[in-house]
C-alpha cells in the first residue's frame, strides 16, 4: 500500500508463473478477473457492441486495438459503468468482475468505479492544486486524516512515476504541468484509490514520443501490482506495453490472443491485414 | 512567358472590399464611436460636478441704478435678440447666485452687464453656510449675547464669529448625539412599550400585575425622557451669540449664532486654503445627512442606502440564479420544455423595470407583507410594519429583476466546463452532486462572478422599480442602526438614483440644487464601480487559482 510495495517486489514474477500455469499455451484461463460472455451493448437504436467474450487476467496487460469507430472504447467505457452517463444506452450479455455481474440490479455504480479507475484520453485535472487532485479521490470516500492522505498522494506520484518531479510544488496548480505530466498525475490520481484495474482510454493520444515512453514504461511497473486495460491506436504501443490483445472491427471481437500470437501469426485475415497496415 | 502560360497568376488580386481595409476601418468607428460617448458623457458630468464643491469668489456688483449686490457668478449667457440689427454689439448677462433666500426670496438674479458699473471682490465679504436658508452673503456688523454687546463693527464682529464657531459647532453635534443616542433610545422602548400595550389589549389580558409592570416602566421612561430633554436644551443654551448680518442690498437681520455651519471670507483665501476648503466640502458632502429639502448638505444616508440594498441584492441573487442555472444545466432533461423556459428566462431581462416594481409591489409589499403583519405584528396595525415599502421588499424586488443575468452567465460557465472533467472525477467514484459540489461549483465560481458584476451593475442603477417598493426622498433613520436587532429592513431608504432624480426635478429650488445632480451622479458611478472592481478582484483571484500560467 506504501511507497515500498509500490516498487515490483522480487517475488512477483515466480508468483505469477504459479498462478498462470503454462502461459504460452492458448490464452488466458484460471480465474479471469474480468469476464464478458455474449455482451452487447446499444447506443439508443445503434448497436456499438455484438456478442463480445473476453477474459481479462489479473495483473496483466490487455490491450484493445482497432479503427476508430469500432466498439473498443465503448467497451472500456462498460467495463467502470461510465457508459451510463449516456442517456437510452442498454446492455445484454454478461460482464462479470471477480464474479460478480457489473450490471447487476443491486450494484451500486459508484463502488464499480472506485475498483475500476479510469484514465482518459484527453488529460483532465481538476483545476486544482496536484496534491488535491491526487486525493481527490479519497476525499470523496471521507479520508480526512492529513498524514494518511500526504502519504497516499506520495505513493501515487511515485506510483506515476512523477513524485520526483512534482514533490516541490505539490500545492501549485495541476494545470501548470505539461502534458505529459498532467497524464501522469491522472494515472496517479486514479492510482490514489487503490482500485484493481486501471482502464486506460488512449493514454498516450495526445503526448509526444518521449512522454508516450515515459507512461509505456510506467504501465509495464503497474501491472505488478494492477490488472491494466489498454485502448490504444497504435500497434507499436500494444505490441511493447501488452500481454494480450484484442482486435475489434465493427462492433465485434475479431481475435483475442496473446499480443506475440496477435503480431507474429494471427489466425484472422482482417487482423493480419490491420497489423500489417494493408487495411482498406 | 512561357513558363507561366495558362497557370494562375500569383499576383496579388486588386480590389479594396476583398483587402479586408474597410471592415477595419468600420470596426475602429464603432469603437470610437462607444469610447466618444462614455467619455463625454463622464466629462460632463465631471466638468460640472466637481466645480460645485469650489470656494469661488462672491463678487460685489454695484449696479447703474444705484443698487448692491454681492454673490457668486454661476453662469453667463448671450442675450438673445432676434431683431437687432447686423453689426450691433452683443450684449450678455450673468446669473448671479445671491443667497440670502430669506430676505431676497430668490437665490439667484440676472444681471445685464451693461447694467453693472463697477465689479470688485472685496475682502472683507463673508459667507455663511446655514442650517436653514442657504449661503448667507454679506457682512456680519455686530454680535450680541443677549443684551451685552460682544463686538460691533465688520472686523470685530468677524475675529468675534471665528472665535465662537468652533465651540457653536461642537455643542450642535453634541445635541445632535443626545438627540440620536439616549433620546433615540428613550424614544424606541416608549414605541414598543406602546405596542406591548396594545398587544396585551387585543390579547385581552386582565388588568394585572403585567399592565402595571408596563405602566411604571413607562412613567420611568418618561421621567429619563424629561431628564435627557433637560439636559438638550442646557446643551443648546450654551450657544446664546446672535449675530446681526447686513447685506449687500442694505438689509440686516439677525441670526443665532448655532445656525451657521461654516463661516468664511472667500475672497481673502488664498489657492491652499481654498484646496482645503475644496476637500472639506467634499467630505462634507458624503458624509452628512441632507438639509432643506436635499439641495444641501450631504448624501451620506442616500450612499448607505445604495450600497445596502445592492449587498442585499447580491446576497439573495447569487444562490438563486446559481441553483436555478444548475438545475437547468445538471438535471433539467434537455429538451422543448426546458428551451421554452431558458428563452423565458432570457426575455425576462428585457422586461420593464417598473413591471418588477408592480410585481414587488404587489406580491412582496402587500402580499407577503401584509401577512407578516397580520400574523406577527397585529399590535402595529393599521400602521404596517413590513406591509409597506423597504429597503428588503426593494432588495427582493431588484433580485428579481437581475437574476435572469446570474442565471445565463451561470449556464454558460457550466456548459464551458469540459466533460472530461466531470467524468474524471464521476470515474473516481464521485456522485453526480459530489462531482458538481466539489469539481463543477469551484470550477464555474468566475462566470457566476462575472453575472453578479453585471446584476450589480443594473441593480445599483435602477431608479424606477424602488420608487414603489421603499426609497424615499428624505429618510428618518438608517436601515442599520445601534438599536437591537440592529438591522431594520423593514424601514425605508435612501438611494443615490432616486436622489438624483428628487434633487434634479422635484426640487424647490432648481437652480440651488443642479450642480448636486452632477455630484450625485459622480458619486453613484464611483459606487457601481467600486462595488464592480471588487467583485472584478476576487474573479481575478480565483480565476489565477484555477487557471494555469503555462497553458
Amino acid at each position: 500500500m506504501e511507497a515500498q510495495t509500490m516498487s515490483p517486489p522480487v517475488t512477483v514474477p515466480p508468483l505469477e508463473l504459479r498462478t498462470v500455469p503454462g502461459a504460452e499455451g492458448s490464452a488466458p484461463e484460471a480465474s479471469p478477473l474480468i469476464e464478458l460472455e455474449k455482451f452487447s451493448f446499444w447506443y439508443g437504436e445503434k448497436q456499438a457492441l455484438f456478442d463480445i467474450d473476453l477474459k481479462v487476467r489479473e495483473r496483466s496487460v490487455t490491450a484493445f486495438i482497432g479503427p476508430s469507430g469500432c466498439g473498443k472504447s465503448t467497451l472500456l467505457r462498460c467495463l467502470n459503468r461510465m457508459n451510463d452517463l449516456i442517456d437510452g444506452v442498454r446492455q445484454e450479455g454478461s460482464l462479470r468482475v471477480a464474479g460478480q455481474d457489473l450490471y447487476a440490479a443491486d450494484v451500486d455504480v459508484v463502488s464499480v468505479r472506485k475498483r475500476l479507475g479510469m484514465v482518459f484520453q484527453k488529460s483532465n485535472p481538476f483545476p486544482k492544486s496536484i496534491f488535491e487532485n491526487v486525493v481527490y479521490g479519497l476525499r470523496i470516500q471521507g479520508e480526512r486524516n492529513k498524514t494518511v492522505l500526504r502519504d497516499a498522494c506520495e505513493s501515487a506520484l511515485r506510483g506515476a512515476a512523477l513524485w520526483d518531479e512534482v514533490k516541490d510544488r505539490l500545492d501549485e496548480s495541476a494545470l501548470a504541468l505539461s502534458g505529459g505530466q498532467m497524464q501522469r498525475l491522472c494515472i496517479a490520481r486514479a492510482l490514489a484509490v487503490e482500485p484493481e484495474v486501471v482502464l486506460m482510454d488512449e493514454p498516450c493520444s495526445a503526448l509526444d514520443p518521449i512522454a508516450t515512453a515515459k507512461i509505456e514504461e510506467l504501465i509495464f511497473a503497474l501491472k505488478e501490482r494492477f490488472t491494466i486495460v489498454i485502448v490504444t491506436h497504435n500497434m507499436q504501443q500494444a505490441a511493447r506495453v501488452s500481454d494480450e490483445t484484442g482486435f475489434f472491427m465493427l462492433g465485434k471481437l475479431v481475435e483475442f490472443d496473446r499480443t506475440d500470437v496477435i503480431f507474429t501469426r494471427p489466425k484472422e485475415k482482417m487482423t493480419e491485414d490491420y497489423i500489417t497496415g494493408r487495411f482498406g | 512567358m512561357s513558363a507561366s502560360e495558362g497557370r494562375p497568376s500569383l499576383a496579388r488580386k486588386s480590389g479594396v472590399f476583398r483587402s479586408g481595409e474597410p471592415f477595419i476601418w468600420v470596426t475602429g468607428s464603432g469603437l470610437a464611436v462607444a469610447v466618444l460617448m462614455v467619455f463625454g458623457l463622464l466629462w460632463l458630468v465631471l466638468a460640472n460636478g466637481l466645480g460645485f464643491f469650489w470656494p469661488a469668489d462672491v463678487h460685489l456688483f454695484a449696479l447703474e441704478d444705484g443698487r448692491a449686490l454681492a454673490g457668486r457668478v454661476a453662469a453667463r449667457e448671450r442675450i438673445p435678440d432676434p431683431d437687432a440689427a447686423p453689426g450691433t454689439p452683443e450684449r450678455w448677462r450673468i446669473k448671479v447666485k445671491q443667497g440670502n433666500r430669506d430676505l431676497t426670496g430668490e437665490d439667484f438674479v440676472w444681471v445685464d452687464e451693461s447694467a453693472v458699473r463697477s465689479r470688485t471682490t472685496p475682502a472683507d465679504v463673508v459667507v455663511l453656510e446655514r442650517r436653514e436658508w442657504g449661503d448667507f452673503y454679506g457682512w456680519v456688523s455686530e454680535v450680541r449675547d443677549g443684551e451685552t454687546l460682544l463686538a460691533s463693527g465688520r472686523e470685530a464682529s468677524w475675529k468675534k464669529v471665528v472665535e465662537l464657531l468652533p465651540r457653536a459647532r461642537e455643542v450642535h453635534e453634541e445635541a445632535l448625539r443626545l438627540e440620536k443616542g439616549p433620546i433615540g433610545a428613550v424614544n424606541f422602548e416608549k414605541e414598543k412599550l406602546r405596542l406591548e400595550r396594545k398587544k396585551l389589549e387585543l390579547e385581552g389580558a386582565a388588568a394585572g400585575s403585567k399592565r402595571n409592570g408596563l405602566d411604571a416602566e413607562e412613567r420611568a421612561l418618561q421621567a429619563e425622557y424629561d431628564r435627557l430633554f433637560a439636559a438638550l436644551q442646557e446643551v443648546r443654551a450654551g450657544v446664546k451669540a446672535v449675530l446681526v448680518l447686513e447685506t449687500a442690498g442694505g438689509l440686516t437681520k439677525e441670526l443665532p449664532l448655532s445656525q451657521v455651519v461654516r463661516a468664511d471670507r472667500v475672497n481673502g483665501m488664498g489657492r491652499l486654503a481654498k484646496a482645503g476648503r475644496y476637500a472639506a466640502n467634499v467630505w462634507a458632502f458624503v458624509s452628512e445627512d441632507p438639509r432643506e429639502s436635499n439641495t444641501e448638505g450631504g448624501v451620506f444616508p442616500a450612499i448607505f442606502g445604495t450600497v445596502l440594498m445592492v449587498l442585499i441584492m447580491s446576497v439573495v441573487v447569487t444562490p438563486l440564479g446559481v441553483l436555478t442555472a444548475f438545475y437547468l444545466r445538471e438535471y433539467a432533461k434537455q429538451g422543448p420544455v426546458v428551451s421554452a423556459v431558458r428563452i423565458a428566462v432570457n426575455n425576462l431581462a428585457g422586461v420593464p423595470s417598473i413591471v418588477y416594481g408592480v410585481f414587488g409591489l404587489g406580491f412582496f409589499i402587500y402580499f407577503v407583507g401584509g401577512s407578516i403583519d397580520r400574523l406577527f405584528y397585529p399590535e402595529a396595525l393599521p400602521a404596517p410594519t413590513w406591509g409597506t415599502g423597504g429597503i428588503l421588499w426593494a432588495s427582493l424586488t431588484l433580485s428579481l429583476l437581475t437574476v435572469p443575468v446570474v442565471i445565463v452567465s451561470a449556464e454558460e460557465g457550466l456548459a464551458a466546463i469540459p466533460r472530461g472533467m466531470r467524468e474524471a472525477s464521476l470515474a473516481l467514484g464521485a456522485t453526480k452532486f459530489e462531482t458538481m459540489w466539489r469539481v463543477v461549483l469551484p470550477a464555474v465560481m468566475p462566470s457566476i462572478l462575472t453575472g453578479l458584476i453585471l446584476a450589480m451593475a443594473r441593480a445599483a442603477g435602477e431608479v424606477a422599480p424602488l420608487m414603489i417598493t421603499g426609497v424615499v426622498k428624505l429618510a428618518p433613520s438608517l436601515p442599520v442602526d445601534g438599536f437591537a436587532p440592529f438591522f431594520h429592513l423593514d424601514r425605508k431608504f435612501m438611494h443615490l438614483g432616486f436622489h438624483i432624480y428628487d434633487v434634479g426635478f422635484q426640487s424647490p429650488n432648481v437652480d440651488a440644487a443642479r450642480p448636486m445632480v452632477f455630484t450625485t451622479t459622480i458619486l453613484l458611478i464611483l459606487i457601481v464601480v467600486a462595488l464592480n472592481l471588487t467583485a472584478i478582484v476576487i474573479r481575478g483571484r480565483l480565476r489565477r487559482k484555477l487557471r494555469s500560467s503555462g497553458i
